[in-house]
């Protein structure tokens, strides 16, 4: 079974739990605020822990160590882009997936090595598509 | 020089200070209006209101051209963020950032910040020198060329009292620099026959990787005698 570690238990982090957890991967997910964990349907199938993901010691815990992929998913840009990179360069997680808002940030470290989503990006993209859509 | 501060707090504008004092051209970028309004009063124009991670901020703010690249916002990751920016897109040659929790300083030196700050060790180190934990003081450290200065107190039970400089086995590259006896001038460079005695405060500067060098030091000048 495929283990993922998620950070930051938001709209996105949550339902990307419980999705991934219920087509048996193996996932944990980590916020700093227990009301964020509470986001999480009764049904989820993972582990949900308090922990900041950008503590080497909350990573481990969350057992990172020997996890696939990493997915950075806060609502702060800068904390994603530090936990994403403790992720690559100190664990060597194969696959780190990191959100970045500011698009012009984000590719900065697309060149830096992290795989980089951007809302803004992927928004303005889906607004401009549906409205030319018709 | 031209250097770019990011965050304006209390050390950030004591740094302007002394940098402006000495004739460098700075500038400082916060997020915050009513700190930046703080620098004006005290220091005159010379901030840049926004986010100090932002490109198009980093971009008016001539980051291209800048010598030096501070960070000192009092959260890590911020520092860290800015540092890389400033680096990979601005090729800012040297980089400082502040650390607050000193367990991340190996990922800022990994991520190529050039020079990291931990206000944490520096209060220690100080707070070491006035109690007798230790009988050795790191004063500064050099890390791209493992050069360390070190203060160290000969204890009165120590083997080496009474001992002349070269009859002691000082580690390879290593020089005492300084003798400071109590009711006597300081030795600057003391001749290598010069006797050491109880109470001396000595200031070496040694090569070495930390660690050992310390010991070796300590082994040499403060080990009681058998």
């Amino acid at each position: 079974m495929m283990k993922v570690v998620i950070v930051g238990c938001g709209r996105v982090g949550a339902q990307l739990a419980t999705m991934l957890a219920a087509e048996n991967y193996d996932v944990t997910i980590l916020d700093i605020n227990p009301h964020s964990l509470s986001k999480l349907v009764p049904t989820f199938q993972g582990t949900a822990l308090l922990g900041d993901g950008t503590d080497e010691d909350s990573l481990r815990k969350a057992g990172i160590e020997g996890a696939e992929a990493f997915i950075a998913l806060t609502g702060e840009d800068n904390h994603n882009i530090m936990a994403a990179q403790i992720a690559k360069h100190i664990f060597k997680i194969p696959r780190v997936i990191c959100r970045i808002y500011d698009s012009q940030r984000g590719e900065i470290y697309q060149d830096l090595g992290l795989e980089t989503v951007s809302p803004t990006i992927t928004f303005v993209q889906s607004f401009k598509d549906k409205l030319q859509q018709g | 020089m031209y250097v770019i501060i990011v965050g304006s707090g209390r050390l950030s504008r004591s740094l302007a200070k002394a940098l402006l004092d000495e004739e460098h051209e700075v500038l400082i970028i916060d997020k915050d209006e009513a700190k930046v309004s703080a620098i004006e009063e005290e220091l005159g124009s010379i901030y840049l209101l926004g986010d100090g991670c932002e490109v198009d901020v980093l971009e008016e703010a001539g980051t291209d051209r800048a010598d030096v690249f501070i960070a000192v916002t009092g959260h890590d990751e911020d520092n860290l963020v800015a540092c890389q920016v400033a680096k990979h897109k601005f090729n800012v040659p040297r980089t400082i950032a502040q650390v607050t929790d000193t367990k991340n300083e190996h990922l800022f030196k990994m991520l190529e910040v050039d020079v990291t700050v931990t206000s944490f060790d520096i209060i220690l180190e100080h707070i070491k020198r006035e109690i007798p934990i230790h009988p050795l003081t790191r004063l500064a450290f050099f890390p791209d060329t493992e050069v360390e200065v070190v203060e160290l107190k000969i204890p009165s039970d120590a083997a080496s009292v009474n001992k002349r400089i070269d009859e002691l086995s000082l580690p390879s590259e290593s020089c005492v620099s300084l003798i400071v006896r109590s009711g006597e001038d300081a030795k600057i460079m003391p001749s290598s026959d010069f006797t050491l005695q109880a109470e001396d405060k000595l200031v070496i500067i040694a090569r070495g990787t930390q660690s050992d060098l310390e010991k070796n030091l300590c082994d040499t000048f403060t080990t009681p005698e058998k």
